[in-house]
């Protein structure tokens, strides 16, 4: 198993070879109209959610459905955040996830750099253990660790889903390794001539040179916290201390057991709260985002 | 070993400490405490006592939860994953052509994927709505009889792959990234040897793929194993036996009842470890079948 250099999804774009892949079967007319089938399946429910938090319940009981919502019904939005504080959920949601990315980045350069680099007896076993784990699944692990930090005295606090990230991804740790194995070699030997030590190289050399896959690392510690809801469901039932994923469930649980305050709509509202920052932050960094993701397609 | 040598050696194990120390204290550690664990009762109060088998024997033969959750599970590994592979390469080959505006919908297709598995879970309760869901309204279009996806036991299930599949973007973007390393002059000198587009697709692209494939093969295999935030929220925190998974059992059985069976979840989360290493292995041992590695290196 190896990985490729970045390889962007975008950048062979310019060339003009029109007939190719489906393109020899199909004619642009056709792969358009597919396109476009295709870009409703995935697009609508964003449209039917902005619209569904936005009704009241007779334009949301209506048959067919009102497509434009008149008068707007903003009532959805204040009703949410009257009844959780669902403000607080994200302010939770984001201080995790700030940690979480920058434990994760720290950690995994450190250890790549070792797997990357230096040479030891025993790293080999090592580093076969590593991606040992990045397919391990996680439930083998979870009653143990929850006894941990029940013991600890860490539950309703946000520590459980902080610290382990400072020990690092197996993953974002065999992503950084392979990207600082492509790093010449020449430019740690000219620098350890010059009398650096291992940190020295590290840092003034490596993390310099890397910002394409530390930036990845964060990218995937980002979306992968940010949407967590197994781990903070377990660790956070004290409404203080939610995030917004577990916040919502916890809500959605009153709207099934039929809650005649919690409506759908509220629920339909909740939901694009708790997916806006993904979105926006999507629609800034969209090319990075495309780089990261692309840049884990092994071979 | 030199002086030196014992240098690089002892910064090598400074620098991978955290991940050494990480790996010691939540992986190793944890997975021998669940393997004792297994074999007690224990409700996190008092200490843990010993029961032998009793745990594996309980869930083998008479826990008919655990039976379901297992059927549930692997519906979705056998029918969602190879539904979800063969989708996410079609729409990866369809957004591989370069045609104006295929950033666009490269974008739009992969969206979904960012969404959080909760938010999206609300999102598709609104969308399965037996009266007034865009599904049920596509269905009175064509005179359909209407379907209440998330309450009939023989819907909920499909309910789910549905929403699941929302997300495909995750897979197609790799599968694009495969589509575009297979170079072009592949497909030019197979022209030349007279291989119609069925060929060169069977011939070079699918071939050219296999490594994509066999690794999202692999990390789709632990993902839907693993399902278990959109059973959370489509069936309020309450799924019966038609739509029970394996971690939500695991779930309730450690973390949701008011006794915490942690010795029986433990045993429940070795008997899964089992299936979904076997199942990795069985996928990487046949791999050496189907997988071309020759041309993928560059």
């Amino acid at each position: 198993m190896s990985l490729t250099r970045p390889v962007t999804a975008v950048a062979r774009e310019h060339v003009v070879t029109p007939r190719r892949g489906l393109g020899r079967f199909l004619r642009p007319g056709t792969l358009y109209l597919l396109l476009i089938l295709g870009g409703i399946v995935f697009g609508f429910p964003f449209y039917w959610l902005v619209i569904g938090s936005l009704k009241d319940q007779t334009q949301y009981n209506q048959f067919p459905p009102t497509w434009i919502p008149n008068p707007v019904h903003w009532q959805n939005y204040s009703t949410l955040f009257q009844l959780l504080p669902f403000g607080q959920f994200l302010v939770n949601s984001a201080i995790i996830t700030f940690f979480v990315v920058i434990g994760t980045v720290a950690s995994s350069a450190l250890v790549g750099y070792a797997f990357a680099r230096l040479r030891a007896p025993g790293r080999g076993i090592l580093f076969g253990l590593l991606l040992g784990t990045i397919i391990l699944p996680s439930e083998i692990t979870i009653v143990p660790t929850f006894i941990i930090f029940a013991k600890l005295q860490w539950i309703n606090t946000f520590r459980p889903l902080i610290v382990p990230a400072f020990f690092g991804d197996a993953f974002s740790i065999f992503l950084v390794r392979q990207f600082f194995q492509s790093i010449p070699r020449e430019l740690d030997e000219a620098a350890m001539l010059d009398g650096a030590g291992y940190f020295r190289i590290f840092w003034n050399i490596f993390v310099p040179n890397s910002w394409p896959i530390l930036a990845t690392v964060a990218i995937f510690a980002f979306i992968n916290t940010w949407s967590d809801f197994f781990t903070p469901l377990i660790y956070l039932n004290n409404l203080s201390k939610m995030t917004g994923a577990v916040g919502l469930a916890f809500l959605n649980v009153e709207h099934g057991g039929g809650s005649s305050q919690v409506t759908l709509q509220v629920m339909l509202a909740g939901s694009l709260i708790v997916m806006l920052p993904m979105l926006v932050v999507f629609l800034v960094l969209q090319r990075y985002f495309v780089k990261a993701i692309t840049l884990t397609g092994m071979k | 070993m030199t002086r030196l040598e014992r240098r690089e050696a002892i910064a090598f194990y400074l620098f991978a400490s955290p991940w050494i120390l990480g790996f010691l204290i939540w992986t190793l550690g944890p997975m021998l405490a669940s393997l004792y664990l297994s074999f007690t009762n224990y409700d996190l109060f008092t200490p843990p006592q010993w029961v032998g088998l009793q745990n594996y024997t309980g869930l083998l033969t008479s826990d008919g939860e655990f039976r379901s959750a297992m059927f549930n599970t692997f519906y979705f590994v056998i029918i969602g994953l190879p539904v979800n592979l063969v989708l996410a390469l079609a729409t990866a080959l369809l957004l591989n052509e370069r045609l104006r505006g295929i950033t666009f919908f490269r974008g739009l297709y992969y969206v979904p994927t960012l969404v959080p598995a909760v938010a999206s879970g609300v999102l598709w309760i609104s969308l399965f709505d037996p009266q007034y869901g865009v599904l049920d309204a596509i269905l009175r279009v064509f005179h359909l009889p209407s379907i209440d996806w998330l309450a009939d036991p023989n819907w909920i299930k499909p309910a789910i792959i549905i929403t699941l599949l929302w997300g495909v973007g995750g897979g197609m973007i790799i599968y694009l990234a495969g589509l575009q390393n297979i170079p072009e002059q592949l497909y030019e000198s197979a022209k030349i040897d007279g291989a119609g587009a069925w060929s060169r697709f069977f011939h070079v692209t699918l071939p050219l793929l296999t490594p994509t494939i066999l690794f999202e093969v692999i990390i789709g295999l632990i993902g839907f194993f693993q399902i278990f935030d959109q059973i959370y929220v489509l069936t309020y925190n309450h799924p019966g036996e038609e739509s029970i998974t394996f971690m939500y059992y695991l779930f309730q059985t450690a973390f949701g009842s008011e006794t915490n069976q942690m010795g029986y979840a433990s045993a429940q989360a070795w008997i899964f470890f089992v299936i979904v290493m076997a199942a990795t292995f069985l996928v990487f041992k046949t791999s050496a079948r189907w997988v071309f590695y020759e041309g993928a290196r560059q």
